[in-house]
């Protein structure tokens, strides 16, 4: 079973564990990111739909731009859904408020 | 005979229970073991050897029921639920106890009866028997939670299965006893070439009925309630069949039903934004797993052959790269005993296996080339592209950035890398091991095949096995590289929303969802009504009571010994009444001549 120990491990590094090189992986995404942008220069897409004078899926960083612009709202929209929906752990187990049964 | 009991679904069902009823003395559990796994194995090389056509039929009041009926469609389904069966028991050898496989393999047989079954009655004979046997794997976590989740799984089960049962009935009535009503096939072409349309209400009944095994919205908090209170084991083998088996029979009758288009979009995507905030992880999957099942409604509604080819491959996929992502969860939820994103982080240190296999299933889920999805989900995308669906596209393609968002990264993320929660593990039961890597090369070798057709001339064995024959090219230039994009810039969006400190953190909580209808306010319902009719009954019980004292009352004075009725008379008074009442009648008689 699981061992809960909060401090050092053994002595045993781990690359993840340097400060900087998370901050490393970050820098390498944004640099494979600025790759897979430069291919849209070296290819001709065949836009399929009309809509938005053909840039949706013929256009140049389409994709690049609904994905992040899409995960990034995603996510925020989510945050706020918190306010109305979030519950404690135990909702459901406390079956009226204020414990009258 | 030995047709009708070497036919997949019995041979599972029979087998598992003939296995469960053997002494231990007399079967020693490693052969128990041998043999449970040879179930399948030998079930699917029996299969394997049939060409298409109805089997195993026998009469029952009057009807033919066909037991096996192999067509393209049913054909890959029951290979993929042989394989899951497989998997599934493989995975749950961790424990001693045998009682998870053995009924995962019953409940696997089940499903093949749904994906097998010729006729209405025997899909609705198996689509019970599914619901039973899957809550006992709900059950089998033996808490409290999963004892009420098992309940509220099978109640809604039963729902279906009503469902079911009064469109059968109702269709039987509507149609008469035509030879060959109650063949299960394209239930609206059937019902059309009877002059009744799609509003028709058996039909409504029985697409109400499969919506709800698939997890239409609004009927989907079962699976998001259940799946994630059972044990690792347990959501394993409940990942596999019942949705899936839904999906097939949707494709079966409901083919280009055009409802089913947006149905499936928005299946695809309100379960990702639930999904950004839940907290334990296997239920993050299950939304997760709400959000794939939309993409295949969605290729169903569509109805062209690439569609239901991508749907039904896609169901195939889910299957394994799910199972695969459920398995490396159950694996942490096994050794650490919870799945909360919020308290997991650094596991990578520990189970550098476990974490390795299950970002193959994140690959594989997030479509990224290579991985299965990608050879999957493309036909569907591509099939809304063909078919000029603008805005189902865009949503699907949200839906895509979000999956992989979720499930691709958010599911490795909190439980492996994240900051280091100090937990230290065993790696997870190498039984787990070998399941997980047995469902990782699998899913691999569906994204890895059309690259082999591509670039060496193999026949593809896994589009050979879809029912339509497949003209599709996978790895296109175009296609790789906007499917990169898609993924990377969405793993970009989460990288910058992690270190601005945007991304909402993993919090211990609950989330409303639908379930939150019946689970309080039909509760809140259900205790008001509960309690009025406890005060109608108090105040009638009360009201009755002094009822009842009053009349006893008034009887007790007129008729006790003191009562004016039931005290004693003297004779001679008896005699004077006699003549008073003589003498009136002499009165009246007097009185009436004149």
């Amino acid at each position: 079973m699981a061992q809960h120990d909060h401090g050092k491990h053994g002595g045993t590094s781990y690359w993840l564990d340097r400060k900087g090189n998370v901050a490393k992986v970050f820098y390498a995404l944004i640099a494979v990111d600025v790759l897979w942008l430069a291919a849209d220069f070296f290819y001709k897409k065949k836009a399929e739909f009309d809509a938005w004078g053909g840039w949706a899926d013929g256009g140049f960083g389409f994709y690049p731009v609904y994905g992040f612009v899409g995960a990034f709202l995603l996510v925020l929209a989510a945050k706020q859904m918190r306010r109305v929906l979030m519950r404690s752990e135990d909702y459901y187990e406390r079956r009226r408020d204020g414990g009258a049964s | 005979m030995a047709e009708l009991l070497l036919s997949p679904p019995l041979l599972l069902m029979l087998g598992s229970v003939v296995l469960a009823a053997a002494p231990r003395n007399v079967l020693p559990r490693t052969v128990l073991r041998a043999l449970l796994l040879a179930l399948p194995v030998y079930s699917l090389w029996r299969f394997w050897g049939l060409d298409l056509g109805d089997y195993a039929q026998f009469e029952l009041f009057g009807q033919t029921l066909t037991l096996v009926r192999i067509d393209p469609l049913s054909r890959i389904f029951v290979v993929i639920f042989h394989l899951a069966a497989l998997i599934g028991s493989i995975y749950s050898f961790y424990v001693k106890d045998n009682f998870q496989p053995l009924v995962g393999v019953f409940y696997a047989g089940s499903a093949l009866g749904v994906v097998l079954a010729g006729d209405l009655w025997t899909l609705f004979l198996f689509w019970e028997v599914a619901a039973v046997s899957s809550a006992l794997l709900v059950w089998v976590r033996r808490s409290g939670r999963a004892a009420g989740a098992g309940l509220r799984y099978l109640g809604m089960q039963m729902v279906s299965g009503v469902l079911l049962l009064a469109g059968i009935v109702l269709l039987r009535h509507e149609v008469g006893a035509a030879p060959g009503w109650a063949e299960f096939r394209n239930l609206t072409g059937f019902l059309e070439d009877g002059g009744l349309g799609f509003s028709n209400l058996a039909a409504t009944l029985i697409f109400l009925a499969f919506g709800l095994k698939a997890a239409f919205p609004l009927l989907h908090s079962w699976l998001i309630d259940a799946y994630p209170e059972s044990t690792p084991a347990g959501a394993v083998f409940l990942s596999a069949f019942t949705t899936k088996f839904a999906i097939y029979a949707l494709a079966r009758a409901f083919p280009g039903q055009s409802e089913l288009i947006w149905i499936g979009a928005l299946m695809t995507a309100f379960p990702i934004f639930f999904a950004v905030i839940e907290n334990d992880l296997r239920r993050v999957l299950a939304y997760s797993m709400t959000n794939q099942l939309g993409f295949m409604v969605v290729g169903i509604g569509i109805g062209t052959e690439l569609a239901i080819n991508g749907a039904v491959a896609h169901a195939f996929a889910d299957i394994l790269f799910k199972g695969l992502l459920f398995m490396a969860m159950g694996a942490v939820l096994y050794r650490v005993g919870h799945v909360n994103g919020s308290d997991l982080g650094g596991l990578y240190k520990s189970m550098p296996i476990t974490t390795g296999l299950c970002i193959v299933g994140a690959a594989s889920i997030s479509a990224f080339p290579l991985f299965s999805a990608f050879a999957t989900k493309s036909l569907i995308m591509s099939a809304a592209v063909y078919k000029e669906y603008f805005w189902l596209w865009l949503v699907l393609l949200f839906a895509s950035a979000g999956v992989f968002h979720h499930a691709g990264i958010k599911i490795p993320f909190f439980a492996f890398f994240h900051h280091d929660s100090g937990i230290r593990c065993k790696e997870a039961p190498r039984s787990m091991i070998v399941a997980m890597v047995l469902a990782a090369a699998a899913s691999m070798a569906i994204g890895l095949f059309p690259l082999a057709e591509m670039w060496f001339g193999v026949a593809n064995p896994f589009y050979e096995l879809l029912p339509y024959p497949v003209d599709y090219a996978v790895y296109t230039k175009t296609h790789v590289i906007t499917q990169s994009q898609l993924l990377f810039f969405s793993a970009l969006a989460f990288a910058t929303l992690m270190r601005t400190g945007l991304y909402p953190p993993e919090l211990r909580s609950v989330n409303l969802d639908a379930d939150w209808l019946y689970r309080r306010v039909g509760l809140r319902i259900w205790d008001g009504v509960a309690t009025a009719f406890v005060a109608l009954h108090r105040t009638g019980y009360a009201a009755a009571g002094r009822l009842a004292a009053a009349a006893l009352e008034t009887a007790q004075r007129h008729l006790g010994p003191q009562g004016f009725l039931g005290r004693s008379w003297l004779t001679a008074s008896m005699a004077l009444w006699v003549a008073v009442l003589l003498a009136a009648y002499l009165v009246v008689f007097y009185w009436r001549l004149a």
